[in-house]
């Protein structure tokens, strides 16, 4: 018993007090800048790996982006990543960045249904499915509901059954052999419910798009209410998204 | 000589390794595996050769240092006399070969598809109809669990066979995660993305797969790495052990329902991987080991930094550990609870830190040093009773000991280049092999290139490959409420298996 007060003494408080303002420590990979400076497109283009980057003007999807840095540092007069972790998205569209533009990206509280406002405002509960994630966004989903990010303050949780969801979050690419789980848990949700996709894998197959062992048909069928990017996506992204998604109103 | 004899990180051209007959390629390797313990498989597969497939065989004798590679042709619609009838050790490794080209193995126990590649050859064969062990009997029951679980966790299916609450079997099927990894790896042409890829096998063993890729990259063009790049190498590995142990231990006590420990242990892997995100703007350090090059300088910043960090994380570690491992609650749950005994171990071929667990040394740090582990006299702690216990006690003892290599390792800092040197093509007609000891343990890369200088073949084994049969018997004869414990004991890869 000691010994716990002892330890509970040297641990002081530990959760970010807001995690909306929490400053994320030494070099971080948040939201792009790309400047109007004249590089060589081409070679700028040709130099992502994951087709990110298009031209004329020089736009940066980070729904495809792996956010490995190695635009910015051939080129960084044209693009720099900044600390910016608050990327989530409602919108496909919001998450390309385009030349000369360093606006925030966030959620466009008109795109969202209005039974999110209403019923998830004070309570989502979520049921996480990986379909072919690589342990990565799952460890920072964990994450986010430890002590320090303590997400379950804002009444947001992950849950043991798709029973007792009112979402699911989908991680990976989403391979052949997981779309049926996939499917079978979706409709295993009650309504209303909505998905969220966290992780470059998730929002466009990532650096396994067009592989042969993956099925992406389910994300065809139905509306995506939050796009989470990042490899893997940051806690502070996911709540910070989370967040906005439920409570931002007009 | 019937074999090749090569050590970790070679290449040589495949032209040296001798092609055998299958009865002498049998005889051999069954004859390694017998005759000591110090030796094991650490890859074997098979690969087209025109209208033949070419089998290659990979074991490791960690007494000598060296590796032993063997091969032959056999004609893929034939049947071939099993290994794995006496030697466990190779039954994943046959039920691959038989299921990616239809190689049938007779007399293997049970002959089932592993993972459902996309390329396999009977795609007749589905996930959802996977032929389950069945026992029939009035007091006994099936539990089936997944491939969602309960938790954030990837997916996979288990199958109990339960007499009450006593587990009598399980049976572990794969292949959920499966996204085409090697496949990939082949037809993607930019280095860039496909050392991206070999970063996304196990996001939990950023730094063990990748230094793997990077190794067979720079062997097969000739690369000689430079001091700094072993160095951030060896030390990133170091600090993924720490941050994953430590969070392992964390899962453990959550699994107990000890909170506190849960929060601590929890917690204080975020110091750990925050500090990766300062040396590299990744928390998994994603984007920090790339081939033929030194991204991210560890500047004498990065290095005070890095030392205050440890010298913090290091007390908490330790008053958490006493406090945990001092409470008779927490440790009645962890002794004597899924125990595999040495022999199995043995016998099922297992790596890493589950084999050490159980009195089998098995380490490439000190076996098949890589990196700066020549320097650094790596002496492996092992354990002797292959309980959840000694499991968790090698965890706690290892992370000390990562923090005393790194400390050692910055006395003195190599001094940075920052000029890439450039790296030549591969070398045409050629094998390279690299053995990794990730945090989970040993990672096996092996490729094999054409006479284009494009690779042919590129072959990954996570040490989950062979740790997954270990599970299934750990459990054996305990309650079923106690699996979770032993699961996250073992902590094993979904994704790094199905690839």
């Amino acid at each position: 018993m000691l010994g716990h007060i002892k330890i509970l003494y040297h641990e002081g408080k530990q959760f970010i007090p807001d995690v909306t303002k929490a400053q994320v420590p030494g070099v971080f990979k948040g939201r792009p800048v790309i400047s109007t400076a004249k590089v060589n497109e081409q070679e700028l283009v040709d130099l992502c790996p994951l087709n990110a980057i298009s031209a004329g003007p020089v736009t940066l999807d980070m729904g495809k982006c792996s956010f490995c840095g190695e635009c910015a540092r051939q080129f960084p007069q044209k693009i720099e990543f900044t600390t910016d972790y608050k990327i989530a998205t409602n919108s496909r569209e919001s998450l390309i960045i385009r030349e000369g533009e360093n606006q925030p990206v966030g959620i466009n509280p008109l795109l969202v249904r209005k039974e999110i406002h209403d019923l998830f405002r004070n309570s989502l509960k979520l049921r996480q499915v990986s379909a072919g994630g690589d342990n990565s966004c799952e460890w920072e989903l964990n994450a986010a509901n430890n002590v320090q990010f303590d997400m379950g303050r804002f009444g947001i949780d992950f849950v043991a059954s798709p029973r007792h969801a009112d979402g699911v979050v989908i991680t990976g690419p989403i391979t052949e052999n997981m779309a049926e789980p996939l499917q079978i848990c979706y409709d295993a949700t009650p309504d209303p419910k909505i998905i969220v996709l966290v992780g470059t894998d998730a929002i466009s197959g990532g650096m396994f798009a067009g592989s042969p062992a993956i099925d992406r048909s389910f994300l065809d069928k139905y509306h995506i209410d939050l796009y989470i990017p990042g490899n893997p996506a940051h806690p502070l992204t996911v709540i910070n998204g989370l967040l906005d998604l439920t409570r931002k109103t007009k | 000589m019937k074999h090749a004899t090569i050590v970790n990180n070679q290449t040589i051209p495949v032209s040296e390794i001798p092609e055998i007959s299958y009865d002498e390629f049998f005889e051999l390797n069954a004859g390694f595996i017998t005759e000591s313990v110090e030796t094991h498989c650490v890859n074997y597969f098979g690969y087209p050769a025109g209208e033949m497939t070419k089998l290659i065989c990979c074991i490791a004798d960690d007494l000598h240092h060296v590796i032993y590679v063997s091969s032959c042709r056999v004609n893929p619609t034939g049947d071939l006399p099993s290994l794995s009838v006496n030697l466990f050790c190779f039954e994943k490794f046959e039920r691959e070969i038989h299921e990616n080209f239809g190689i049938g193995f007779t007399g293997h126990p049970w002959l089932k598809p592993l993972r459902y590649a996309h390329n396999r050859k009977d795609k007749t064969q589905t996930i959802a109809n996977y032929p389950f062990y069945t026992i029939q009997g009035e007091e006994l029951h099936e539990v089936g669990v997944g491939p969602i679980h309960a938790g954030v966790i990837e997916p996979g299916h288990f199958r109990f066979i339960c007499n009450g609450e006593q587990i009598l079997h399980l049976e572990i099927q794969l292949g959920y995660q499966h996204r085409g990894i090697e496949s990939l790896l082949l037809s993607r042409s930019k280095l860039s993305e496909q050392v991206q890829i070999a970063e996304s096998i196990a996001g939990d063993s950023v730094a063990g797969h990748t230094l793997a890729f990077s190794s067979v990259w720079e062997s097969l063009c000739g690369f000689n790495a430079t001091e700094d790049i072993h160095f951030s190498r060896t030390l990133a590995l170091e600090l993924e052990r720490i941050a994953v142990h430590t969070g392992d231990l964390g899962a453990a006590c959550a699994d107990v329902a000890y909170q506190l420990g849960s929060a601590v242990f929890g917690r204080l892997r975020t110091p750990i991987i925050n500090f990766l995100q300062e040396w590299c703007g990744n928390r998994l350090g994603k984007g920090l080991i790339r081939p033929g090059n030194n991204t991210f300088p560890f500047t004498p910043d990065l290095s005070k930094r890095l030392t205050e960090v440890l010298h913090v994380f290091e007390y908490q570690f330790i008053e958490m550990n006493d406090e945990l491992f001092s409470m008779p609650s927490a440790l009645s749950r962890f002794e004597r609870t899924g125990s595999v005994s040495l022999e199995n171990m043995v016998s099922i071929g297992t790596v890493g830190m589950a084999a050490r667990s159980s009195g089998l040394k098995r380490d490439i740090r000190s076996s098949h040093p890589h990196s700066l582990y020549g320097t650094l006299q790596h002496e492996p702690i092992v354990k002797r009773h292959g309980d959840v216990y000694s499991r968790l006690q090698l965890r706690k003892q290892e992370v000390p000991q990562s923090i005393t290599y790194i400390r050692e390792l910055m006395t003195s800092v190599p001094e940075y280049h920052p000029e890439p040197v450039p790296m030549g093509p591969l070398a045409p007609g050629s094998f390279a092999i690299s053995l990794v000891e990730g945090w989970r343990g040993e990672i096996c890369h092996c490729a094999v290139t054409g006479n284009d200088g494009k690779l042919l073949i590129y072959k990954v084994k996570d040490p989950s490959f062979h740790n997954w049969m270990a599970l299934a018997m750990a459990v054996r004869n305990n309650e079923i409420s106690d699996f979770p414990i032993c699961n996250k004991s073992f902590n094993l890869s979904y994704c790094g298996h199905d690839l």
